[in-house]
């Protein structure tokens, strides 16, 4: 089985954002994009797979941040091959235009499995899998917790519902999986192997394909949501108390 | 002696010797499995730790029962002495010299040890079956062993007394043992020529038990009798802080098997006494955790006669050969460690504990084999140089609001370079003390600066859970950093850091002297650059980080400096190189709780310091004690009673000078 | 896409024979937003067997019940295929989705083969001068987008909490127009072979929507059914902190922090927790934490979005009540 994981490099969280001066962008001066967790979570299934009934793993990235570290990683941990997709504006493209992008290089490739996160923190203008799965035509199934392939031609996965519920489905290939987690964490990769394969393996680079961009939303502007310092503290009488706090959680819709 | 009775002496010892030597060809033929190591430098050093450890018994005379130890290794030494002579002469009767229980203080000496040796052996037997001291083994070797001595003392005064009898000779001076036993079997009717004959046989069975003691000595654990003099001499001499490095882990055989190890580290096992001590001493068998590190080195043993016949036949077994960790050696065990050093410092033949740990902990890294909670930490600190996960932009965080705004040592000169540490920068609890430590800096006018954004962390705990190569890439980067600053010192109150940065950046480059706050505090005091303003009436007692203490021999700084503050410094039981593990180090920080823990090590610790009488205050030297310690206050209800303090909290309060009058 | 309507379609989840309690919300808030675009609200109820449902979905103009065996699972392709179905037949101008496990793959998918644009994760949804606007959050609610969408059919997935349920609810029966599938389903590729129950065994506290979590302050064992009671009610589970998991009153599963999980539920109540940075570690990122601790100085309160300074025994017994007393019993 041919298996390709897309791997997206969003924001860390852990430095500050800052909104760049035209309002409607991140600065990218400050910031540091890393591997997407649901996505770093695909590659370990696509190499659990690869392990378990064999095939060919391709890892592919959308050149931003630390994509090359990202690749070279996915090579370490067992990936076969990895590839990079040049010629990213620097400040990204939205899911629906790098779904295009991606769509038109995998139509070519062709695999048997593309996996990928189900979604991303940087998701606004949608979700990369299922957005690949309607361009590519293939059938789909997002937010999995494990994908598994007993037999030819299909997949069987698990999709997660509220209340620990879940649906067994069985999907035939080629098909687009959305993951959100593997049945085991991502594996931990020695320094040593990701610096021996900086010096031993390579990945090849593509041009992003030009595809037409998706029209139809305007970004007015990105802003930070007021930060709450410190609790707000309620006050009054123990009842009094209690009924804020139902009210809260009411306006919250958490009670049932 | 007749000529077959040399005849037969002849084949014995031959049979004996063959057997002998066939065993340790063998295992010599085992130790070369391993890769190899330079242990032969420094020989004075080593003939020196030869000397304290073997023929002094320091270590053993620690516990009590060592005196027995003492008396029997003695006892042994005479008697093996005396019994190459005396297979000499039976051998080849020609050679000129008698026999060496005719000669009168030769004589005295073994009568002396024989009853001393077996009074030894009472005493460990008794102790052995009826005390039965926690962790001791009660193998059948050891029985054996103790009723072969006992054979062989008993055989010999009796040997005496026949020879008295015998010859009537008594010389109460040289034979005091033989000339008392031989009026016991005159009263008892024996007749001198009964005598003779029985002394012969006496003799034989002298030489018959010690030539098939010899032969059985390298087939059971009594081979630390052969192996532990060698295991001595050829001791680490580096320091006892840097670990060795990594370089030929990577390509060694996959499963985990004796090749990865050197020969050094292989001849651990075949030292070892299976005496319990490191069990002992350690915290986390002594919590409940799977660890033993005795367990552990001998089933690195078991391991190694497993796997030895198939790695030297080069065949494997089955397709594969017999792995050790996960077979003999579970993961758990393994990340229970704390490389506190407690073992090692307590081990009696010097066998080396942690570099076979860590050696292990390597291999579990190379697979991807580590626990969740020390994956995170190890991802955070590959990617932020902190294994809190925090923007490296927010390590010098805890100078926000020090009237006196700390140098960034990258741009203008000190004195002192500060290495903050990942604990003293990031954790909350530890802060608190790193800003006292600060102050009192200032407040001594000592020069000194920090890297801000420029600090990784310096790598001691992430080299010990055995991610070398972040540890190196670490190092590398930390040096660089550092090398690009002007500054005399290193200053840290991190002992870890201090550890790894004084013992194991010297061989990446890194050459800088290293100076503990505790040992530089006491120097400013000392030049009265710091002077106390009153004294704190407190009674305290003081905990010894292991990487500070048992590591790098730091004990009297921290309590000279106390003492100066006027605090009644009481110890605990355990203190200085017995002091006992909080249980933080080596990584353990950052894992889940050890499985079966029943006490915390931190928490045994706060007891201990606890029922001391009348003590209010624990004093750290380490930033991460201070949350270990917190935390154990809680659990364990201390709360109120026990107060946990930094060395620096103290000494900033000492020297703050009184605003209001004072009598 | 040039045409399409001024109605607002919400796609009702179900499962097991019940709508999803965040359909209401959708409802509720489609129903404002159909009101300012003077389009209609229209449910749309896909399944096998569903009509029932139908009833409890009154707050909309009508409801489109399509049932068909193929649908009696949920499966992106078959749901996503009678969806574009019918929207290619009459455009709507807004399709909600919830942002959950079936919605955003319904709305991923739905969005691509038809071509419209998608808004995931919204929090706010307004009309100026027949344009669409909304917020969408991002990077974990550091960062909010706010997003004008063109005159004409959007796709939309909204957080779950985002909007008040009640506003969806309604004793008015609905008008139910139904219809058989609009497309073969045979060529399905997908295929729900069974559903699985949570495992059994303890309750996973990292899946749990809302956390009552017990700390020191809880005193003693016999104290814990308070919690459970009120966790019962707001359909969570109890957690703690390390010394009452140490006392073994609760299992390890339960621990929350550094060494034990880390949890982002809605709702965290924290209940006689001193905020401890080990503890903190793990359910900082809770969506709302509030915190009920004696010590008014608790650094809880550093984290937590609201503070409660009081005993929580004076506290917990009037919260159980008032929550008891306004569960509905109706949906
Ligand atoms: C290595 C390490 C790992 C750790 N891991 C974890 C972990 O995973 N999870 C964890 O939780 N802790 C962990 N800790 C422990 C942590 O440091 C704290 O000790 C612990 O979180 C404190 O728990 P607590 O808040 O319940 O107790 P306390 O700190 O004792 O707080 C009790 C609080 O209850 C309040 N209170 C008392 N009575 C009442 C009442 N009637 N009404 C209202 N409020 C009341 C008090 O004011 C106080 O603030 C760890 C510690 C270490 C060193
Ligand atoms: S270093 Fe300490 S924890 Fe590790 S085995 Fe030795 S005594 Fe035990
Ligand atoms: S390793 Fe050392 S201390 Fe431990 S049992 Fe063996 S000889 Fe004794």
């Amino acid at each position: 089985m041919n298996i390709a994981v897309l791997l997206s490099m969003v924001p860390d969280l852990v430095e500050e954002l800052e909104i760049a001066p035209s309002g409607v962008a991140l600065d990218t001066q400050w910031l540091r994009y890393l591997l997407s967790e649901s996505d770093d979570h695909a590659l370990e299934q696509a190499l659990l797979l690869k392990e378990r009934y064999g095939g060919k793993v391709t890892a592919l990235a959308l050149d931003r941040g630390e994509a090359e570290e990202a690749l070279y990683t996915a090579l370490a941990r067992g990936a076969d091959e990895a590839v990079k997709l040049t010629g990213i504006p620097e400040e990204g493209w939205g899911k629906r235009a790098a779904a295009a992008v991606v769509g038109a290089v995998l139509k070519e490739s062709a695999p048997d499995l593309i996996l990928t996160g189900v979604q991303a923190i940087d998701d606004m203008d949608g979700h990369m899998a299922g957005a690949l799965a309607g361009i590519l035509g293939l059938p789909f199934v997002g937010v999995t917790r494990s994908v598994d392939a007993p037999g030819a031609g299909k997949v069987l996965v698990q999709k997660e519902y509220p209340g620990g519920m879940a649906a067994e489905i069985e999907v035939d290939l080629p098909a687009v999986i959305g993951v959100l987690s593997a049945p085991q964490p991502p594996r931990y990769v020695p320094v040593a192997r990701i610096r021996e394969a900086r010096k031993t393996r390579t990945i090849s680079e593509r041009e992003a394909p030009s595809v037409a961009a998706p029209e139809g939303l305007v970004i007015r502007r990105l802003f930070k949501p007021e930060p709450a310092e410190r609790a707000e503290m309620l006050d009054g009488t123990p009842e009094e108390m209690a009924r804020q706090i139902v009210t809260i959680l009411e306006n919250r819709g958490l009670v049932r | 002696m007749s000529p077959s009775g040399i005849l037969l002496l002849w084949i014995v010892s031959l049979v004996a010797l063959g057997l002998f030597a066939f065993r340790v060809r063998y295992l010599l033929g085992l130790l070369r499995l391993g890769r190899g190591e330079n242990r032969l430098g420094g020989v004075g050093r080593r003939l020196a730790a030869v000397a304290w450890e073997v023929l002094g018994q320091r270590r053993l005379l620690r516990e009590p029962a060592g005196v027995l130890h003492f008396g029997i290794f003695w006892g042994f030494v005479v008697y093996a002495s005396a019994f190459i002579f005396s297979l000499f002469k039976g051998l080849l009767p020609f050679l000129p010299y008698p026999m060496p229980e005719e000669i009168g203080p030769v004589a005295l000496a073994l009568e002396v040890f024989g009853v001393v040796v077996l009074a030894g052996i009472g005493g460990a037997a008794f102790r052995r079956y009826l005390l039965r001291p926690p962790r001791l083994e009660q193998s059948r070797d050891a029985g054996v062993i103790l009723l072969l001595i006992g054979s062989l003392m008993v055989t010999s005064l009796l040997s005496s007394g026949f020879h008295v009898v015998a010859t009537g000779h008594a010389s109460f001076l040289w034979n005091p043992v033989g000339t008392g036993l031989a009026s016991l079997m005159v009263g008892g009717g024996l007749a001198p020529s009964a005598a003779s004959s029985l002394q012969l046989t006496m003799w034989w069975l002298h030489m018959v038990l010690v030539l098939g003691f010899l032969a059985y000595l390298p087939y059971s654990k009594h081979l630390h009798l052969l192996a532990s003099s060698f295991s001595v001499f050829l001791t680490d001499l580096s320091p006892r802080g840097r670990l060795r490095t990594a370089d030929a882990d990577g390509g060694g055989p996959d499963p985990l098997n004796a090749r990865n190890f050197t020969w050094r580290e292989l001849l651990n096992p075949f030292a070892c006494a299976e005496c319990g001590r490191c069990d002992r001493v350690c915290p986390a068998q002594t919590s409940g955790a799977a660890l033993s590190p005795q367990k552990m080195v001998h089933h690195i043993k078991e391991h190694l006669l497993e796997a030895g016949p198939y790695l030297l036949r080069g065949t494997p077994r089955n397709g594969h050969y017999p792995e050790l960790v996960g077979g003999v050696v579970s993961a758990d065990e393994l990340w229970a460690c704390t490389t506190c050093y407690a073992c090692m410092e307590r081990c009696p033949v010097m066998n080396e504990h942690i570099p076979l740990i860590v050696r292990m902990r390597r291999y579990l890294v190379t697979r991807g084999e580590v626990d969740a909670r020390l994956q995170d930490a190890l991802t955070a600190t590959s990617r932020y140089g902190n294994s809190f996960g925090q923007s490296p932009k927010t390590r010098a965080r805890w100078t926000q609001g020090l009237e006196v705004p700390v140098k960034d040592v990258r741009r203008e000169q000190a004195q002192y370079l500060w290495f903050v540490g990942d604990y003293a920068s990031f954790d909350p609890a530890a802060r608190e003390a790193t800003r006292a430590a600060a102050r009192v800096l200032h407040r001594a006018g000592v020069s000194f600066g920090i890297l801000y954004d420029g600090e990784q962390t310096s790598g001691n705990d992430i080299r010990r859970v055995g991610e070398e190569g972040l540890f190196e890439m670490l190092a590398e980067k930390n040096i660089a950093t550092m090398q690009k600053c002007r500054f005399d010192e290193i200053i840290t109150t991190d002992p870890h850091a201090y550890n790894t940065l004084k013992n194991e950046y010297p061989e990446f480059g890194g050459t800088w002297p290293v100076v503990h706050y505790t040992e530089l505090f006491d120097r400013l005091i000392d030049a009265e650059r710091l002077r106390p303003a009153r004294r704190l009436g407190l009674r305290a007692t003081y905990h010894d980080p292991c990487y500070l203490g048992r590591y790098n021999g730091i004990y009297e700084a921290p309590r000279r400096v106390l003492r100066a503050l006027g605090a009644d410094l009481v110890e605990m039981p355990r203190n200085r190189l017995n002091a006992y593990c909080c249980g933080a180090g080596g990584g353990r920080i950052w894992m889940e709780e050890a499985a079966g823990v029943k006490e915390r090590p931190a928490e045994r610790r706060v007891r201990e310091a606890a029922v001391l009488n009348g003590v209010g205050t624990l004093v750290v030297t380490c930033p991460k004690e201070i949350t270990m310690f917190r935390d154990a206050v809680k659990t364990t209800g201390h709360e109120e009673g026990l107060m946990i303090k930094d060395l620096a909290e103290l000494v900033e309060e000492a020297t703050t000078p009184e605003v209001s009058g004072h009598a | 896409m040039s045409t399409s309507g001024q109605d607002v379609w919400v796609y009702v989840e179900h499962l097991k024979g019940e709508v999803l309690g965040h359909t209401y919300e959708l409802l509720g808030k489609g129903r404002e937003v159909a009101g300012a675009l003077g389009g209609r609200l229209v449910a749309v109820l896909a399944g096998s067997a569903v009509q029932p449902l139908a009833s409890t979905l009154g707050v909309a103009d009508s409801v489109l019940c399509i049932e068909d065996a193929g649908l009696a699972e949920f499966t992106p392709e078959g749901h996503g295929a009678v969806l574009r179905a019918l929207a290619e037949k009459d455009p709507p101008r807004l399709m909600l989705f919830g942002a959950t496990s079936a919605g955003m793959d319904l709305a991923a998918l739905t969005s691509a083969t038809m071509g419209i644009p998608l808004v995931v994760n919204c929090k706010e949804i307004g009309i100026e001068d027949d344009r669409v606007v909304v917020t969408s959050q991002m990077c974990g609610g550091k960062l909010l987008g706010e997003v004008e969408t063109g005159g004409n059919m959007v796709a939309l997935t909204v957080l779950p909490g985002a909007f008040p349920s009640q506003k969806g609810l309604s004793d008015r029966a609905p008008t139910v127009q139904n219809l058989p599938s609009p497309v073969p389903l045979e060529g399905v590729r997908t295929r729900v072979t069974r559903l699985l129950e949570p495992e059994a065994g303890d309750v996973d506290i990292t899946r749990a929507p809302v956390l009552i979590a017990v700390g020191r302050g809880i005193q003693r064992q016999d104290n814990l059914p308070l919690a459970e009671e009120l966790a019962g009610l707001l359909g969570g589970a109890v957690c703690a902190s390390r010394p009452v998991i140490d006392q073994g009153w609760l299992p390890l599963t339960r621990q929350v922090g550094k060494s034990g999980m880390v949890v982002k539920p809605k709702f965290y109540l924290a209940l006689g927790i001193s905020g401890a940075s080990e503890h903190v570690e793990g359910m900082k990122d809770s969506e709302l934490t509030i915190a009920v601790n004696s010590d008014p100085r608790a650094p809880i309160f550093d984290v937590a979005d609201y503070g409660v300074a009081a005993d929580m025994f004076d506290v917990l017994p009037i919260l159980t009540e008032e929550l008891r007393a306004r569960k509905p019993s109706a949906p």
